[in-house]
Formats: C-alpha cells, structure tokens, sequence
C-alpha cells in the first residue's frame, strides 16, 4: 500500500491503484477514476456506486455483480454496458473499493 | 480530464490490459447437482473477466437446460465417498433426498443461484448456451423443451467450429 495524490488529495491506493481506505473516496475522485479506465460517469452509472458504497459498510465486502444484481436491482446486462468487459472490478475501483471476494 | 490525470500519481489498473481473443468452452456432461455447478461458476467468473464464454450440454448434463428437469437437479451420496459416509446409507430411501436439500441450503446460503437463475446471469453477462444434438435425439427432446436462452441444437462438429481458438473445459 502506498500513498498517492489523485486530483490534488492525498490517498492510499494498492499496487494496482485501488483505493484502499472507505473514508477517503469523494464523489470528484471517483469521476477522475473513472475517467483513468476511460468511463465518463452518467446518472445510471452513479446509481450503482452509490449502491457499491452503502452496500461495503453492510456487507464488509465488496457486491458482486450477482449481488448487485439482486440486491441492488440492477439488471445484469446493463451492468456489463456500462462498464464493459470487467464490471465488477470497473465498478469496485470506480467506488473506491477492493476487488470483490465472492465467486458469483 | 487529462489535465486531472496528469495529476495523478496513483498507478491506473490495466483492465484491458493483455486483452487478447480469449474463449472459453466448457461442456457439461453431468446431472448431478454437484457437477452442475463447477461450470457455472467458472462460465461466469470467465465472463465478468470479459471472456467469451461458450457451455455445451450434453448426455447427462442435458438435465440442467431441459425445463422439466432444470430445477430439481439431485445429488446422491451413492458411490461418492467424499460425503464421508457409509456407502451403503446411500442406497437407503429419501437420503438422496436429504442430502440434495441440506446442498441447495448450502448453496443458497452462500448466495450462490439455484441453476435455471444462474444461466439466466450466464446468459445476460453475454454467455452462449448450446445442446448437443446427439443427446437431444437419444431423449427425444426438441428445442421447446429446453431452456429459452440455449441458441441451438448443434452437433459435435458445430461446437469444435465454436470452440475454435478456445480454452476447453470437460465437466
């Protein structure tokens, strides 16, 4: 874990540059991820980090694309649109979280 | 936004990075609920990792795409001495049942899907499901008797064309 600025705030980021503390996550850092895998975030995309975010603190984990899927209400083929070939770990380092555990 | 990444120095993960054509055909050949789980979970793993993912059903693993039969998959301690007990308590009535309902607990409290829901994810993540005709004729089963999703009744020649270039799985 090192630390690095994202954006002129100073983070704790991985190896692979997620972020690895809830707390330091902002809503402007999120659209700088997201623009760093190339996703400019919409209205849809939001509903479903919010999500991902009320969600971690719950479940200690990160959702799962099943879990955002039946517990978020989110439709499963959408969510592969909108962040494409690797939602859930698009999704995860979008949210400022680490990759999810679950294997479905 | 370039402007904030020149800011950045938190390295970027390569997400499609090493991206390549990788495939991935994996073909069920079991009933047993058991067996019909290992090639769901890697089918959909493979797939949330941007894998083209392609399953084949065929003999016994016909049981997981064909409606009537789709949802009541059983596992049988019988000849399985992984389950640790006597084999001959296998053969007694209603311990299949026993020990396919305390597995569909299990699976569910893992919150893993029964499997006509878990082919529904498969299918709506961009899998492809595919029925060996062999095994369609030998049961006698046409189209409208399996799952809606399976695109097609293809033969043994069809799917080595679709597995072309894939990394194969035998389950």
């Amino acid at each position: 874990m090192t630390t690095a600025t994202i954006n002129g705030s100073e983070v704790h980021v991985d190896a692979e540059g997620f972020l690895t503390d809830y707390d330091e996550w902002t809503e402007e850092l999120a659209q700088v991820l997201a623009a760093n895998i190339g996703i400019e975030l919409t209205d849809e995309h939001w509903d479903v980090i919010r999500f991902l975010r009320e969600d971690f603190p719950r479940q200690g984990e990160t959702a799962t694309i099943r879990r955002t899927s039946t517990v978020g209400g989110f439709d499963t083929k959408r969510l592969f649109v909108l962040f494409p070939k690797k939602p859930a770990k698009k999704m995860a380092y979008i949210a400022g979280l680490p990759k999810p555990r679950g294997c479905v | 936004m370039t402007e904030e990444k020149v800011e950045s120095t938190a390295p970027v993960p390569n997400f499609d990075g090493g991206e390549t054509d990788r495939k991935l055909a994996i073909i069920c050949s079991k009933g047993n609920l058991d067996m019909a789980y290992p090639g769901l979970v890697l089918g959909n793993a493979a797939l949330g990792e941007g894998i083209e993912v392609h399953l084949f059903f065929t003999f016994w693993g016909f049981d997981m795409i064909t409606k009537k039969r789709m949802n009541n998959l059983k596992l049988t301690p019988l000849g399985n001495t992984a389950m640790h007990m006597p084999q001959g308590l296998g053969g007694v009535p209603g311990v299949t049942a026993m020990a396919t309902a305390m597995m569909r607990k299990q699976i569910e409290a893992v919150g893993v899907p029964e499997v006509p829901d878990f082919l529904e994810q498969i299918v709506a993540s961009g899998g492809h499901l595919w029925a060996c005709k062999m095994s369609a004729d030998m049961m006698k089963l046409e189209k409208d008797d399996l799952y809606d999703a399976v695109e097609g009744i293809i033969n043994a020649s069809d799917f080595i064309e679709i597995a072309d270039g894939a990394q194969l799985l035998f389950i």
